[in-house]
Protein backbone atom coordinates (compact mmCIF):
# COMPACT_ATOMS: atom_id res chain seq x y z
CA UNK A 1 0.00 0.00 0.00
CA UNK A 2 1.55 3.46 -0.95
CA UNK A 3 2.01 6.02 1.44
CA UNK A 4 -0.09 9.18 1.58
CA UNK A 5 1.17 12.74 2.49
CA UNK A 6 -0.81 15.75 3.88
CA UNK A 7 0.36 19.43 3.85
CA UNK A 8 -1.58 22.16 5.51
CA UNK A 9 -2.86 24.60 2.63
CA UNK A 10 -1.11 27.73 3.15
CA UNK A 11 -3.81 29.71 1.78
CA UNK A 12 -5.74 28.86 5.03
CA UNK A 13 -5.83 31.08 7.46
CA UNK A 14 -5.79 29.24 11.40
CA UNK A 15 -5.66 29.26 15.21
CA UNK A 16 -6.33 27.26 17.71
CA UNK A 17 -8.97 27.76 20.72
CA UNK A 18 -8.39 25.62 23.08
CA UNK A 19 -7.42 22.71 21.21
CA UNK A 20 -9.81 23.16 18.61
CA UNK A 21 -8.41 24.60 15.42
CA UNK A 22 -10.56 27.13 13.47
CA UNK A 23 -9.81 27.73 9.73
CA UNK A 24 -10.59 29.94 7.15
CA UNK A 25 -10.77 28.63 3.65
CA UNK A 26 -8.52 30.83 0.95
CA UNK A 27 -10.84 29.97 -1.90
CA UNK A 28 -14.53 31.55 -0.15
CA UNK A 29 -13.71 32.59 3.31
CA UNK A 30 -15.83 29.46 4.48
CA UNK A 31 -15.19 28.88 8.26
CA UNK A 32 -14.25 25.40 9.72
CA UNK A 33 -13.67 24.30 12.77
CA UNK A 34 -11.63 20.62 13.51
CA UNK A 35 -12.19 18.73 16.98
CA UNK A 36 -9.17 17.36 18.88
CA UNK A 37 -8.08 14.96 16.66
CA UNK A 38 -8.46 16.37 13.56
CA UNK A 39 -6.21 18.77 14.94
CA UNK A 40 -3.72 17.24 15.92
CA UNK A 41 -3.91 15.81 11.42
CA UNK A 42 -3.89 19.30 10.57
CA UNK A 43 -0.73 20.53 13.27
CA UNK A 44 1.37 17.56 11.98
CA UNK A 45 0.69 17.93 8.13
CA UNK A 46 4.03 19.42 7.39
CA UNK A 47 3.57 17.34 3.70
CA UNK A 48 6.97 15.38 4.64
CA UNK A 49 5.72 12.95 7.62
CA UNK A 50 3.45 10.10 6.24
CA UNK A 51 -0.49 9.90 7.20
CA UNK A 52 0.05 6.19 9.25
CA UNK A 53 3.25 7.71 10.76
CA UNK A 54 1.23 10.80 12.11
CA UNK A 55 -1.20 8.56 13.40
CA UNK A 56 0.83 6.42 14.75
CA UNK A 57 3.12 8.71 16.88
CA UNK A 58 0.34 11.70 17.46
CA UNK A 59 -3.13 10.49 17.24
CA UNK A 60 -2.63 6.58 18.47
CA UNK A 61 -1.06 7.26 21.92
CA UNK A 62 -3.41 10.40 22.20
CA UNK A 63 -6.89 8.26 22.06
CA UNK A 64 -8.16 4.93 22.33
CA UNK A 65 -8.64 3.63 19.41
CA UNK A 66 -7.51 0.89 16.79
CA UNK A 67 -4.48 1.74 14.30
CA UNK A 68 -6.07 0.51 11.11
CA UNK A 69 -9.55 2.29 12.18
CA UNK A 70 -7.55 5.43 13.03
CA UNK A 71 -5.76 5.55 9.99
CA UNK A 72 -8.49 5.03 7.96
CA UNK A 73 -10.45 7.69 9.51
CA UNK A 74 -7.41 10.03 8.62
CA UNK A 75 -7.63 9.51 5.39
CA UNK A 76 -11.16 10.21 4.83
CA UNK A 77 -10.82 13.23 7.02
CA UNK A 78 -7.59 14.26 4.90
CA UNK A 79 -9.54 13.56 1.68
CA UNK A 80 -12.29 15.75 2.73
CA UNK A 81 -10.38 18.53 3.88
CA UNK A 82 -8.53 18.58 0.91
CA UNK A 83 -12.46 18.64 -0.98
CA UNK A 84 -12.41 22.08 0.76
CA UNK A 85 -8.99 23.33 -0.57
CA UNK A 86 -7.75 23.28 2.94
CA UNK A 87 -5.23 20.18 2.95
CA UNK A 88 -3.15 19.13 0.31
CA UNK A 89 -2.98 14.38 -0.43
CA UNK A 90 -0.37 13.66 -2.31
CA UNK A 91 1.09 9.75 -2.88
CA UNK A 92 4.31 11.70 -3.08
CA UNK A 93 5.79 14.29 -0.19
CA UNK A 94 4.88 17.65 -0.66
CA UNK A 95 7.98 19.63 -0.93
CA UNK A 96 7.82 23.79 0.02
CA UNK A 97 8.69 24.41 -2.66
CA UNK A 98 5.33 23.31 -3.96
CA UNK A 99 3.50 25.42 -2.33
CA UNK A 100 1.90 29.09 -3.52
CA UNK A 101 4.83 31.75 -3.13
CA UNK A 102 4.99 34.48 -0.60
CA UNK A 103 4.31 32.48 2.75
CA UNK A 104 6.59 29.58 4.28
CA UNK A 105 5.18 26.72 6.47
CA UNK B 1 -21.93 37.10 11.25
CA UNK B 2 -22.22 33.05 10.45
CA UNK B 3 -23.40 30.91 13.37
CA UNK B 4 -20.00 29.42 13.46
CA UNK B 5 -18.54 32.63 13.54
CA UNK B 6 -20.84 33.28 16.22
CA UNK B 7 -20.01 29.88 18.37
CA UNK B 8 -16.13 30.51 17.65
CA UNK B 9 -16.56 34.37 18.89
CA UNK B 10 -18.61 33.36 21.97
CA UNK B 11 -15.69 30.89 22.85
CA UNK B 12 -13.30 33.13 22.28
CA UNK B 13 -15.39 35.57 24.60
CA UNK B 14 -15.72 32.80 27.83
CA UNK B 15 -11.72 32.22 27.30
CA UNK B 16 -11.01 35.79 27.47
CA UNK B 17 -9.06 35.83 23.65
CA UNK B 18 -8.69 38.86 21.17
CA UNK B 19 -10.60 36.82 18.37
CA UNK B 20 -9.77 40.13 16.27
CA UNK B 21 -7.34 43.24 16.50
CA UNK B 22 -6.81 46.22 14.65
CA UNK B 23 -3.50 47.83 13.60
CA UNK B 24 -3.15 50.63 12.44
CA UNK B 25 0.20 50.53 10.84
CA UNK B 26 1.22 54.35 10.38
CA UNK B 27 -1.01 57.40 10.59
CA UNK B 28 0.37 58.98 7.47
CA UNK B 29 -1.74 59.17 4.09
CA UNK B 30 -1.26 60.11 0.48
CA UNK B 31 -4.65 61.23 0.63
CA UNK B 32 -6.09 64.45 2.94
CA UNK B 33 -9.91 63.77 2.96
CA UNK B 34 -11.94 65.99 4.95
CA UNK B 35 -13.69 64.34 7.17
CA UNK B 36 -10.68 62.36 8.43
CA UNK B 37 -9.78 62.34 12.43
CA UNK B 38 -6.22 61.61 12.39
CA UNK B 39 -2.79 64.06 13.10
CA UNK B 40 -0.72 62.39 9.91
CA UNK B 41 2.39 63.43 11.17
CA UNK B 42 4.75 60.48 12.20
CA UNK B 43 5.32 61.22 15.28
CA UNK B 44 7.46 57.64 16.36
CA UNK B 45 5.76 55.10 14.77
CA UNK B 46 6.82 51.25 15.63
CA UNK B 47 9.72 49.49 13.30
CA UNK B 48 9.24 46.46 11.36
CA UNK B 49 11.02 44.80 14.38
CA UNK B 50 8.33 45.98 16.79
CA UNK B 51 5.06 44.70 14.79
CA UNK B 52 6.99 42.04 14.09
CA UNK B 53 7.11 41.31 17.57
CA UNK B 54 3.52 42.37 18.27
CA UNK B 55 2.61 39.75 15.78
CA UNK B 56 3.78 37.05 17.71
CA UNK B 57 2.40 38.21 20.76
CA UNK B 58 -1.31 38.52 19.04
CA UNK B 59 -0.88 35.12 17.59
CA UNK B 60 0.11 33.47 21.32
CA UNK B 61 -2.72 35.13 22.45
CA UNK B 62 -4.95 33.80 20.23
CA UNK B 63 -6.04 36.20 17.78
CA UNK B 64 -7.85 34.81 14.41
CA UNK B 65 -8.60 38.22 12.68
CA UNK B 66 -6.20 40.96 11.99
CA UNK B 67 -7.13 44.33 10.42
CA UNK B 68 -4.35 45.96 8.70
CA UNK B 69 -5.62 50.10 8.63
CA UNK B 70 -4.15 53.70 8.72
CA UNK B 71 -3.50 56.35 7.77
CA UNK B 72 -2.38 54.14 4.25
CA UNK B 73 -1.18 50.84 5.10
CA UNK B 74 0.91 51.26 1.39
CA UNK B 75 2.72 54.32 2.30
CA UNK B 76 5.24 52.24 4.75
CA UNK B 77 7.98 50.60 2.96
CA UNK B 78 7.69 47.15 4.86
CA UNK B 79 4.56 46.55 4.46
CA UNK B 80 4.53 43.30 2.34
CA UNK B 81 7.13 42.40 4.76
CA UNK B 82 4.85 42.76 7.50
CA UNK B 83 2.11 41.35 5.48
CA UNK B 84 4.08 38.05 4.75
CA UNK B 85 5.60 38.19 8.18
CA UNK B 86 1.88 37.83 9.49
CA UNK B 87 0.64 35.35 6.95
CA UNK B 88 3.61 33.15 8.01
CA UNK B 89 1.75 33.56 11.57
CA UNK B 90 -1.47 32.20 9.50
CA UNK B 91 -3.47 35.71 10.83
CA UNK B 92 -6.58 35.91 8.91
CA UNK B 93 -6.06 38.89 7.09
CA UNK B 94 -8.09 42.43 6.32
CA UNK B 95 -6.77 45.18 4.76
CA UNK B 96 -8.32 48.67 5.18
CA UNK B 97 -6.56 51.23 2.44
CA UNK B 98 -7.50 54.22 -0.34
CA UNK B 99 -5.61 51.94 -2.90
CA UNK B 100 -4.46 54.64 -5.22
CA UNK B 101 -0.53 52.79 -4.75
CA UNK B 102 -2.00 49.56 -5.60
CA UNK B 103 -0.50 48.30 -8.89
CA UNK B 104 -0.98 45.15 -10.85
CA UNK B 105 2.12 43.95 -9.21
CA UNK B 106 1.09 45.10 -5.83
CA UNK B 107 -1.94 42.63 -6.61
CA UNK B 108 -0.70 40.18 -7.80
CA UNK B 109 1.26 39.77 -4.29
CA UNK B 110 -1.81 40.22 -2.25
CA UNK B 111 -3.11 37.35 -3.98
CA UNK B 112 -0.43 35.10 -3.29
CA UNK B 113 -0.14 36.44 0.36
CA UNK B 114 -3.75 35.18 0.54
CA UNK B 115 -5.71 38.39 2.12
CA UNK B 116 -8.81 37.58 3.17
CA UNK B 117 -10.43 41.32 1.98
CA UNK B 118 -9.30 44.73 0.79
CA UNK B 119 -11.47 47.63 1.72
CA UNK B 120 -11.36 50.42 -0.52
CA UNK B 121 -12.92 54.17 0.25
CA UNK B 122 -14.85 55.29 -2.58
CA UNK B 123 -16.83 58.57 -1.74
CA UNK B 124 -18.72 58.68 -5.26
CA UNK B 125 -18.93 57.67 -8.52
CA UNK B 126 -18.27 61.18 -9.69
CA UNK B 127 -14.32 62.55 -10.01
CA UNK B 128 -15.22 66.05 -8.56
CA UNK B 129 -16.76 64.28 -5.49
CA UNK B 130 -14.74 61.92 -4.25
CA UNK B 131 -11.33 63.78 -5.07
CA UNK B 132 -13.03 66.87 -3.80
CA UNK B 133 -12.95 64.64 -0.15
CA UNK B 134 -9.63 63.10 -0.64
CA UNK B 135 -8.63 66.26 -1.67
CA UNK B 136 -6.13 64.71 -4.35
CA UNK B 137 -6.58 65.17 -8.00
CA UNK B 138 -7.14 61.58 -10.07
CA UNK B 139 -7.59 59.40 -6.67
CA UNK B 140 -11.04 57.99 -7.72
CA UNK B 141 -9.31 56.92 -10.88
CA UNK B 142 -6.32 55.24 -9.50
CA UNK B 143 -8.33 54.06 -6.67
CA UNK B 144 -10.83 52.33 -9.24
CA UNK B 145 -7.91 51.02 -11.22
CA UNK B 146 -6.87 49.20 -8.17
CA UNK B 147 -10.23 47.33 -7.23
CA UNK B 148 -10.00 46.65 -10.81
CA UNK B 149 -6.10 44.60 -10.91
CA UNK B 150 -7.66 43.32 -7.01
CA UNK B 151 -10.65 41.88 -8.92
CA UNK B 152 -8.57 40.00 -11.74
CA UNK B 153 -6.25 38.42 -9.17
CA UNK B 154 -9.79 37.00 -7.57
CA UNK B 155 -9.91 39.38 -4.48
CA UNK B 156 -12.20 39.84 -2.08
CA UNK B 157 -12.69 43.94 -2.31
CA UNK B 158 -15.14 45.76 -0.07
CA UNK B 159 -15.89 49.81 -1.03
CA UNK B 160 -16.53 51.30 1.92
CA UNK B 161 -18.80 54.59 0.99
CA UNK B 162 -19.00 57.19 4.17
CA UNK B 163 -21.83 59.34 3.88
CA UNK B 164 -21.45 62.85 4.20
CA UNK B 165 -23.48 65.98 3.33
CA UNK B 166 -20.87 66.25 -0.29
CA UNK B 167 -21.57 63.12 -1.79
CA UNK B 168 -25.14 61.73 0.52
CA UNK B 169 -27.03 61.73 -3.17
CA UNK B 170 -24.26 59.63 -4.65
CA UNK B 171 -24.76 56.33 -2.67
CA UNK B 172 -27.26 54.79 -5.17
CA UNK B 173 -24.45 55.46 -8.05
CA UNK B 174 -21.03 53.84 -5.78
CA UNK B 175 -23.80 51.03 -5.17
CA UNK B 176 -24.51 50.43 -9.12
CA UNK B 177 -20.85 51.21 -9.39
CA UNK B 178 -19.96 48.05 -6.97
CA UNK B 179 -22.15 46.02 -8.66
CA UNK B 180 -20.99 46.98 -12.32
CA UNK B 181 -17.26 45.92 -10.58
CA UNK B 182 -18.64 42.52 -8.97
CA UNK B 183 -17.75 43.76 -5.58
CA UNK B 184 -19.38 44.37 -2.56
CA UNK B 185 -20.58 48.23 -0.89
CA UNK B 186 -21.25 49.19 2.96
CA UNK B 187 -22.38 52.75 2.95
CA UNK B 188 -21.37 54.28 7.02
CA UNK B 189 -22.90 57.40 8.19
CA UNK B 190 -20.51 57.73 10.99
CA UNK B 191 -18.04 60.46 11.49
CA UNK B 192 -15.71 60.64 14.02
CA UNK B 193 -14.50 63.60 16.16
CA UNK B 194 -10.66 64.15 15.67
CA UNK B 195 -8.52 62.77 17.81
CA UNK B 196 -7.87 65.50 19.66
CA UNK B 197 -11.59 66.17 20.53
CA UNK B 198 -12.00 68.52 18.36
CA UNK B 199 -15.94 67.63 16.92
CA UNK B 200 -15.72 70.21 13.89
CA UNK B 201 -15.43 67.73 11.17
CA UNK B 202 -19.07 66.23 13.02
CA UNK B 203 -20.59 69.21 10.46
CA UNK B 204 -19.88 67.52 7.76
CA UNK B 205 -22.10 64.43 8.64
CA UNK B 206 -25.50 64.07 7.06
CA UNK B 207 -28.52 65.88 7.96
CA UNK B 208 -31.39 64.19 9.45
CA UNK B 209 -33.72 64.35 7.06
CA UNK B 210 -31.43 62.75 4.58
CA UNK B 211 -30.65 60.05 7.26
CA UNK B 212 -33.95 59.64 7.44
CA UNK B 213 -34.34 58.92 4.02
CA UNK B 214 -31.27 56.53 3.68
CA UNK B 215 -32.94 54.56 6.32
CA UNK B 216 -36.44 54.16 4.30
CA UNK B 217 -34.47 52.71 0.62
CA UNK B 218 -35.93 49.57 0.42
CA UNK B 219 -32.99 48.42 -1.48
CA UNK B 220 -30.78 49.07 1.22
CA UNK B 221 -32.64 47.75 4.34
CA UNK B 222 -35.14 45.45 3.32
CA UNK B 223 -38.43 45.93 5.20
CA UNK B 224 -38.70 49.00 5.75
CA UNK B 225 -41.33 48.95 8.27
CA UNK B 226 -39.72 46.17 10.05
CA UNK B 227 -36.52 48.25 10.17
CA UNK B 228 -37.67 51.46 10.89
CA UNK B 229 -39.88 50.08 13.50
CA UNK B 230 -39.69 51.13 16.66
CA UNK B 231 -38.26 48.20 19.28
CA UNK B 232 -39.57 46.31 21.87
CA UNK B 233 -39.15 47.23 25.57
CA UNK B 234 -35.77 45.40 26.58
CA UNK B 235 -35.82 42.26 28.40
CA UNK B 236 -33.37 41.49 30.87
CA UNK B 237 -31.28 39.04 28.07
CA UNK B 238 -30.80 42.27 26.72
CA UNK B 239 -29.88 44.36 30.01
CA UNK B 240 -27.61 41.90 31.00
CA UNK B 241 -25.87 41.92 27.44
CA UNK B 242 -22.35 43.49 26.01
CA UNK B 243 -22.87 46.88 24.61
CA UNK B 244 -20.18 45.76 21.77
CA UNK B 245 -16.88 43.81 21.04
CA UNK B 246 -14.66 46.20 21.73
CA UNK B 247 -12.32 44.91 24.41
CA UNK B 248 -14.05 41.82 24.85
CA UNK B 249 -13.45 39.79 21.84
CA UNK B 250 -11.54 42.66 20.00
CA UNK B 251 -9.31 45.40 20.27
CA UNK B 252 -6.53 48.53 18.01
CA UNK B 253 -3.16 49.10 18.34
CA UNK B 254 -2.30 52.59 17.36
CA UNK B 255 1.15 52.83 15.23
CA UNK B 256 2.69 53.63 18.72
CA UNK B 257 1.40 50.87 20.30
CA UNK B 258 -0.62 52.08 22.56
CA UNK B 259 -3.89 49.67 22.80
CA UNK B 260 -7.38 50.87 22.89
CA UNK B 261 -10.81 48.70 23.10
CA UNK B 262 -11.29 50.02 19.94
CA UNK B 263 -10.69 52.19 16.89
CA UNK B 264 -13.30 54.56 18.04
CA UNK B 265 -12.53 54.46 21.55
CA UNK B 266 -10.03 56.52 22.51
CA UNK B 267 -9.28 55.19 25.94
CA UNK B 268 -5.55 53.93 26.23
CA UNK B 269 -4.94 50.77 28.33
CA UNK B 270 -1.51 50.51 28.13
CA UNK B 271 1.29 50.33 25.25
CA UNK B 272 3.25 47.03 23.52
CA UNK B 273 6.20 49.37 23.72
CA UNK B 274 6.71 48.83 27.43
CA UNK B 275 4.06 45.92 28.05
CA UNK B 276 3.53 42.42 26.73
CA UNK B 277 0.17 42.40 24.93
CA UNK B 278 -1.62 39.66 26.62
CA UNK B 279 -0.79 41.83 30.05
CA UNK B 280 -2.49 44.97 28.38
CA UNK B 281 -5.62 42.61 27.39
CA UNK B 282 -6.01 40.63 30.32
CA UNK B 283 -4.90 43.21 32.85
CA UNK B 284 -5.24 46.63 32.28
CA UNK B 285 -7.62 48.32 34.54
CA UNK B 286 -9.06 50.57 31.66
CA UNK B 287 -9.86 47.45 29.62
CA UNK B 288 -11.19 45.41 32.43
CA UNK B 289 -13.70 48.43 33.10
CA UNK B 290 -14.65 48.82 29.38
CA UNK B 291 -15.33 45.12 30.18
CA UNK B 292 -17.23 44.96 33.00
CA UNK B 293 -20.10 47.54 31.33
CA UNK B 294 -23.38 45.83 30.76
CA UNK B 295 -26.14 47.79 28.84
CA UNK B 296 -28.40 47.71 32.55
CA UNK B 297 -25.10 50.37 33.17
CA UNK B 298 -25.76 52.82 30.71
CA UNK B 299 -26.95 56.06 32.22
CA UNK B 300 -29.76 57.91 30.37
CA UNK B 301 -29.97 54.64 27.62
CA UNK B 302 -31.68 52.13 29.59
CA UNK B 303 -34.29 54.44 30.40
CA UNK B 304 -34.61 54.98 26.17
CA UNK B 305 -37.58 53.41 24.00
CA UNK B 306 -34.48 52.26 21.67
CA UNK B 307 -32.42 50.51 24.05
CA UNK B 308 -32.77 46.74 22.49
CA UNK B 309 -31.77 48.11 19.08
CA UNK B 310 -29.23 50.67 19.32
CA UNK B 311 -26.43 50.83 17.24
CA UNK B 312 -24.90 53.14 20.74
CA UNK B 313 -21.18 52.97 20.41
CA UNK B 314 -19.66 52.91 23.45
CA UNK B 315 -16.44 55.14 21.68
CA UNK B 316 -18.31 58.06 20.41
CA UNK B 317 -19.74 58.04 24.06
CA UNK B 318 -16.53 58.33 25.84
CA UNK B 319 -15.61 60.92 22.94
CA UNK B 320 -18.78 62.50 24.37
CA UNK B 321 -17.44 62.51 28.25
CA UNK B 322 -18.83 59.51 29.42
CA UNK B 323 -18.31 55.78 28.32
CA UNK B 324 -21.22 54.65 30.24
CA UNK B 325 -23.54 57.65 28.42
CA UNK B 326 -25.27 57.99 25.06
CA UNK B 327 -23.79 58.60 22.02
CA UNK B 328 -25.44 61.18 20.11
CA UNK B 329 -24.68 60.05 16.94
CA UNK B 330 -26.37 57.04 17.07
CA UNK B 331 -29.39 58.69 19.26
CA UNK B 332 -29.99 60.49 15.68
CA UNK B 333 -29.58 57.45 13.46
CA UNK B 334 -32.32 55.74 16.10
CA UNK B 335 -34.75 58.95 15.85
CA UNK B 336 -34.03 59.01 11.51
CA UNK B 337 -35.60 55.37 11.88
CA UNK B 338 -38.59 55.63 14.04
CA UNK B 339 -39.27 58.97 14.45
CA UNK B 340 -38.86 58.63 18.03
CA UNK B 341 -36.41 60.99 20.08
CA UNK B 342 -33.92 58.99 22.25
CA UNK B 343 -34.11 59.80 26.19
CA UNK B 344 -30.40 62.11 25.62
CA UNK B 345 -32.18 63.65 22.92
CA UNK B 346 -35.48 64.55 25.30
CA UNK B 347 -32.99 65.19 28.31
CA UNK B 348 -31.04 67.57 26.34
CA UNK B 349 -34.47 69.26 24.78
CA UNK B 350 -32.55 68.09 20.92
CA UNK B 351 -36.40 67.36 19.72
CA UNK B 352 -39.39 67.57 20.69
CA UNK B 353 -41.59 64.49 21.37
CA UNK B 354 -43.46 62.56 19.12
CA UNK B 355 -46.82 64.00 20.25
CA UNK B 356 -49.89 65.51 19.29
CA UNK B 357 -49.71 68.79 21.68
CA UNK B 358 -53.64 69.55 23.06
CA UNK B 359 -53.48 73.53 23.30
CA UNK B 360 -56.81 75.30 24.80
CA UNK B 361 -58.79 76.70 21.84
CA UNK B 362 -58.35 80.01 21.52
CA UNK B 363 -61.01 82.62 22.55
CA UNK B 364 -63.35 84.35 20.00
CA UNK B 365 -61.70 87.47 19.94
CA UNK B 366 -58.31 86.03 19.75
CA UNK B 367 -59.94 83.26 16.63
CA UNK B 368 -61.65 86.30 14.67
CA UNK B 369 -57.95 87.89 14.03
CA UNK B 370 -57.26 84.94 12.39
CA UNK B 371 -61.04 85.02 10.01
Amino acid sequence: MSKLYVARNPRVAARCLEGEMMLMSGRDSTLFTLNKTATILWQSADGTTPLDEIVARRICPEFDVEPGIALQDAENLARALAGHDIMQVSEQPIPPSAWPTGVSR
Amino acid sequence: MSGLMQEMTDKALALNIPMGVQIDLTYRCNERCVHCYLDHDNHGEMTTAEIKHLLNELAEAGVFILTFSGGEIFVRKDFFEILEYARRLTFCIKLKTNAILIGEREAARLRDLHVESIQISIYSHRPEIHDGITLVRGSLQRSLDAIRFLKSQGLRVIIANVLMVQNMQDYPMVRALAAELGVECTLDPTITPMMDGNRSILSLGVEPSSLREVFRDQTLVGNVDEFCAVPAAADEGTLESMPCSAGHTSCYVSPYGDVYPCVQFPLPTGNVRKQRFIDIWRHSDRMQEVRSIRVKDLTTCTQCTHVSNCTRCPGLAFMEGNMRGPSTQDCEKSFAKTGVPSANMLAKGRAAPNLVQIRPLPDLATASAYT
